[in-house]
């Protein structure tokens, strides 16, 4: 998995509020049997018309926000379905941060397993980065994972929480399978009690 | 010290709890389909890993397989037939429990984990979907995970997790008529908003939840997710008892004695601490159907359309965008919202009892809309609903009487809407696109899907049922 520590670059502006899974990756792309290849089709029903022309008014669409990696969103990003298919888009696309009052709770976590850093900060903060968002190219948002913190274009530092295992993963780029495995042997012990205290299972 | 149901379960499957609090948990029961496992199985190929435990891994194709009866010849869908094919291979490779399109016991991933009984009380159960909720109508700990969890599960039969908070939503006292389990999910949702039950595991109490059968149950959990939530859960009693009886994975003898006795333990103690209760009146609910794009854009029938400006933040952007995407203005009745297609089925609504329901209100009726569907959750179901009558009902009604798959609750599989192609639709979610692109869905119980059949608009089925008395 990839690593994040720092970040600074444009972000795109997308304030509407619940935002799903099914925006940011509609179902008739869900058939890949791969990780890969879904940037084209993020946010593909917004981003494209019936004829498969981009629509020019959509965030992503414009020229300053082609290169995005960072998204200042809306409430409840990420709300809906499951499907990892939506963190492998954005990452595919290039997105790296997305900053939002809430997530989903199964999108937020997915996140994770991807090198992706989903921030909640309060709404009045959002506010101010959804500003930057919108002058584009001039004004960049900073962030820095090891010190928890969003600095907007002027200067503004905003710290926010992160679940200590959950940093140490990202800073690092860990896989949690290595990780889970080295406890195999708890896993052992706790089968074998189980299988006594509840057999049926 | 007093403990939830949550609490309970949690604390029997912990395997290693560090310092910070993160958890190794046990899965007992890992649900697999074809979406969202491909990458998964393609990870542990890749890193000649195993599979840990085959026999608490169960798979069935259901999100992309054809509902109608030239599926037998195969999935013309190159892609779709690509994702089941691989599954397949999957399933086989690594040996797990498997019911491929062929078997009649394939069907809805959660409608086939409760009717085989892989589902039991007390159990954590997860799957690459978020609709595992469902399973939470037997007290079993039951959340949608991604793909990369997914590998995790079948590698390690674990999952890393943080404990949620506890909320608590009780029903209290009876449904009035014509009022059914869609009704009073949809309106919890309405109440607390998609997102009041972020960071929640949430327990359904009140005599509301414990007069529902167990259909009815699953129907509550099931959307638990859209409020938010990772899980739902309801206490396990003895109509959770009976229908776990006999099943064909259900326990058996002397290990149903030693079970039985654990499931009755299996409840909030009364001093138990809740971090968020919600409380509604079961005679205040209303039939009731989606508006907008949202799961939360919920009113009663005999509503109207809301203004945009009656909203606050960014909600009033979001209800403008709503209105415009489904073609209604604020102010129209929602009885004067004219249907062109109806859609019975899905994790949601696709259950035997769901059937019935709709049967009822159609029986020796015909519908006045485009096009009808009926896609029983399960092959199971289906043959039952057949054995029943039903299926002539619904044949002679009108409806297509179809087999058993995910269909059009998300439409990957052929079952699609047109754009502005406006569905009532007993499935779970009203999104943008859900059911095809530009397809315009309202959300409704099945009963009041079979009702809007026959008017060709959205009804009150309360209107109905004084008609049929």
């Amino acid at each position: 998995m990839d690593k994040f520590t720092t970040l600074s670059g444009v972000a795109a502006p997308m304030p509407l509020v619940n935002i799903d899974t099914d925006m940011i990756i509609p179902k008739q792309f869900l058939k890949t049997i791969q990780r890969s290849g879904l940037g084209k089709n993020l946010f593909d029903e917004m981003r494209y018309d019936d004829n498969g022309h981009e629509i020019p008014d959509f965030v992503l669409n414009q020229p300053a926000y082609r290169k995005a990696q960072i998204l200042v969103a809306g409430d409840n990003f990420g709300c809906g379905s499951s499907r990892e298919h939506a963190p492998w888009a954005l990452a595919d696309f290039g997105i790296r941060a997305i900053i939002s009052t809430s997530f989903a709770d199964i999108f937020y976590n997915n996140c994770f397993k991807n090198g992706m850093l989903p921030i909640v900060l309060p709404e009045a903060q959002v506010e101010i980065l959804m500003e930057d968002a919108r002058k584009g190219e001039n004004a960049r948002i900073a962030i820095d994972l090891e010190s928890q913190t969003v600095t907007s274009a002027d200067g503004q530092e905003f710290s926010f929480q992160i679940d200590p295992f959950k940093k140490h993963c990202l800073l690092n780029g860990l896989d949690d399978i290595g990780l889970t495995l080295e406890k195999v042997s708890s896993i052992d012990a706790f089968e074998a009690a189980a299988s006594q205290a509840r057999p049926w299972v | 010290m007093a403990k939830t149901l949550y609490d309970k379960i949690w604390d029997a499957h912990v395997v290693h709890e560090d310092a910070d609090g993160t958890c190794l948990l046990y899965i007992d029961r890992h649900l697999v389909h074809e979406v969202t496992s491909p990458q998964a199985f393609e990870g542990l190929r890749m890193t000649g890993r195993k599979v840990r435990a085959p026999e608490k891994t169960i798979a069935v194709p259901d999100h992309n397989v054809p509902t109608t009866p030239d599926r037998e010849e195969g999935i013309k869908n190159e892609e779709s037939r690509i994702q089941v094919d691989a599954l397949d291979r999957n399933a086989r490779e690594f040996g797990v429990h498997y019911y491929p399109v062929s078997d009649i016991r394939q069907g809805i991933v959660h409608i086939v984990g409760p009717e085989q009984g892989w589902t039991l009380p007390g159990m954590t159960v997860v799957c690459g979907d978020s609709h595992t909720a469902t399973h939470g109508a037997f007290g079993a700990l039951a959340h949608g995970i991604g793909t990369s969890e997914v590998e995790h599960v079948l590698a390690t039969q674990t999952l890393i997790q943080k404990k949620s908070k506890n909320m608590k939503v009780e029903i209290t006292g009876s449904l009035r008529p014509g009022v059914t389990a869609k009704d009073i999910t949809l309106s919890v949702i309405g109440a607390t908003g998609t997102a009041g039950g972020t960071g929640y595991v949430i327990e359904y109490c009140g005599q509301a939840i414990e007069d529902l059968s167990m259909e009815g149950r699953m129907t509550v959990c099931n959307m638990a997710i859209e409020g938010g939530a990772r899980a739902g859960l309801i206490a396990p009693d003895e109509k959770t008892f009976q229908y776990v009886q006999g099943r064909p994975h259900a326990p058996k003898g002397a290990q149903w004695d030693a079970a039985l006795a654990w499931w009755k333990t299996l409840k909030s103690d009364p001093d138990a601490h809740w971090d968020k209760v919600i409380t509604l009146k079961g005679e205040d609910i209303a039939p009731v159907v989606t508006w907008g794009t949202s799961p939360e854009d919920v009113l009663p029938i005999t509503a109207t359309v809301p203004a945009p400006e009656s909203f606050t933040g960014g909600k009033v952007e979001a209800a403008r965008r709503a209105l415009d995407y489904m073609g209604l203005q604020a102010g129209q009745k929602l009885t004067d919202i004219e249907i062109d297609t109806v859609f019975i089925g899905s994790c949601t609504n696709g259950r035997i009892e769901d059937l019935r329901a709709a049967a009822e209100i159609l029986k020796g009726r015909k519908i006045a809309v485009k096009r009808a569907m009926v896609v029983p959750g399960s092959g199971l179901v289906r043959a039952q609903a057949e054995e029943e009558g039903l299926a002539q009902i619904f044949i002679d009604a009108g409806f297509e009487w179809r087999l058993a798959g995910c269909s059009m609750c998300l439409a990957m599989n052929p079952d699609q809407l047109s754009p502005g192609e406006r569905c009532a639709a007993t499935s779970n979610r009203n999104f943008e696109g859900r059911q095809g692109r530009g397809g315009r869905t309202h959300l409704m119980s099945p009963a009041m899907a079979a009702a809007a059949a026959i008017t060709g608009r959205l009804t009150d089925i309360r209107e109905m049922m004084t008609e049929t008395v």
